[in-house]
């Protein structure tokens, strides 16, 4: 399929420019030390990952904007967007490609987080399977994430305009079902208290690193990446030659 | 037989500005079409149109029969593209670039390789082929284009100033090339150098303000008394300030 050979020239993208380099090793620091200090990794006295999941969803609030910002503003730049898109592929490959490529990348950031599984292993006898959970959690909003800023990336050629769009708009996502924005809208528009609940990323992300894994959560992210992918060939197909 | 490129009343409107305006012409196999204008002419529009990039306004445009709206993968298999200044990924080497194009164009193994080799050796970048394209210079990059362009040995080309930026021996082959593959192929090129018109080009078709002028052979086109320069400035130089 077309669509995994864009996946695979982008993947080699990342790491040709220190862009990969750069993006991991801040992850891998941040995580680590979010983990330890904030987190109380070990003051809790729980063999878990409850800490660090905590924090990764955050630290992707921010740093998968910094990723996907290119995505399209970068070919749009080039001119590359003309050359891609008058090949003989369907353009959604084309936009499956990309999002493909950079979930894959995220998915190599999380692996390398593998040292805190084996720490939490040495140190206790935790629950693997709640941990598995919890990564699957954490791959599913990188996922959602991507799709968000993948579609922001599509409706600029200004990288930094991607990047606050696309962080501005995970923001509403990831906040969407917290107590705050519920009770505020529960007084005075109870039906979008609803709303923000359902489409709450961070409830749903909770539940996972609980270790449940529930359908309609998977169901859930599968529909709200293919809602931000749809909007994302949308918008190059009417706007690729501005 | 019918045409390999049909375009029928091609127009593309920007807002209140009108680019390409009711633009019709085909291009036949053996043909190697010019397509002259001044810039802003709307050369570059329509040849975006007819590679299915620009969604036109109104009107169509067909690639060996395969409307570029209606079934634009398949108009695009037939369809060697080089865009306007040529671009191509700066960090991939000129292989791993020419291996991507091939790959989506649904080439495997050995046959994959052998594309990329004749596209490499037709263009002449055998010295360099592992580096990468940002490092190259501007007529590296150009023949880089081409190479992406002539790799699947298409039916139809359709080349947006091929030679902008070569020094004249490398123009001088590029010519040739295009001399070379004429006879099998429905070649449409843009330039703004009217010699080569002269030298490579079987028609020529002259537009501005987003019309058509005049489309007829370069000897045609240019009486006894007059060189093809005089001939392009007589009619694009009043349709000017309508452009402008």
């Amino acid at each position: 399929m077309a669509a995994f050979t864009v996946a695979r020239r982008e993947l080699a993208g990342y790491f040709a420019t220190p862009v990969a380099y750069v993006f991991i090793v801040i992850f891998l620091m941040m995580a680590g030390a979010l983990t330890f200090t904030l987190g109380g990794f070990f003051a809790r006295g729980q063999a878990d990952l409850g800490p660090f999941f905590t924090f990764v969803p955050w630290l992707f609030l921010f740093l998968v904007p910094a990723l996907t910002m290119r995505l399209w503003a970068e070919e749009r730049r080039l001119g590359t967007i003309e050359l891609l898109l008058t090949l003989p592929l369907p353009q959604w490959q084309a936009v499956l490609g990309k999002f493909l490529a950079a979930w894959a990348f995220c998915a190599i950031a999380l692996v390398l987080t593998f040292p805190l599984v084996l720490t939490v292993n040495y140190l206790g006898n935790p629950d693997n399977g709640v941990i598995a959970a919890g990564y699957l959690g954490c791959l599913l909003v990188a996922g959602a994430f991507l799709a968000i800023g993948a579609s922001m990336s599509a409706m600029t050629k200004n990288q930094v305009i991607a990047f606050v769009l696309a962080v501005a708009v995970c923001f509403v996502f990831a906040v969407a079902g917290s107590p705050i924005i519920t009770e505020f809208l529960s007084q005075r528009l109870p039906v979008l208290a609803e709303v923000a609940r359902a489409v709450s990323i961070t409830e749903r992300f909770n539940s996972l690193t609980r270790g449940v894994i529930a359908l309609r959560d998977v169901v859930f992210f599968a529909s709200f990446m293919g809602f931000f992918l749809f909007l994302n060939a949308v918008v190059i197909d009417h706007r690729k030659a501005d | 037989m019918a045409a390999l490129i049909e375009i029928e009343r091609l127009t593309k409107r920007f807002g209140a500005f009108t680019a390409v305006d009711d633009v019709s012409f085909t291009v036949a196999r053996g043909e190697v079409v010019g397509f002259l204008g001044p810039n802003g002419a709307g050369k570059s529009t329509t040849m975006k149109m007819l590679s299915g990039f620009v969604t036109p306004t109104a009107g169509t445009a067909r690639i060996c029969g395969k409307d570029v709206v209606d079934d634009p993968v398949a108009a695009k298999r037939s369809l060697g593209y080089l865009p306007e200044g040529a671009p191509t990924y700066p960090e991939m080497t000129v292989t791993g670039f020419l291996d991507f194009v091939a790959r989506i164009r649904g080439y495997r193994g050995i046959e994959r390789k052998e594309r990329v080799e004749d596209a490499i050796d037709l263009t002449q970048l055998e010295g360099v082929r592992l580096q990468p394209i940002e490092t190259l210079s501007k007529g590296f990059k150009r023949r880089v284009g081409l190479a992406q362009a002539l790799l699947h040995d298409p039916p139809v080309l359709v080349l947006d100033e091929p030679t902008d930026g070569l020094d004249p021996n490398q123009k001088h082959e590029v010519r040739q090339l295009i001399r070379r593959m004429a006879p099998e192929k429905a070649i449409l090129i843009s330039t703004h150098i009217l010699e080569e018109v002269e030298a490579v080009c079987t028609r020529a078709i002259i537009i501005a303000g987003g019309k058509v002028l005049a489309d007829d052979k370069p000897s045609a086109l240019t009486p006894t008394d007059k060189t093809l320069e005089e001939v392009f400035r007589e009619l694009t130089v009043p349709a000017q300030p309508e452009a402008a």
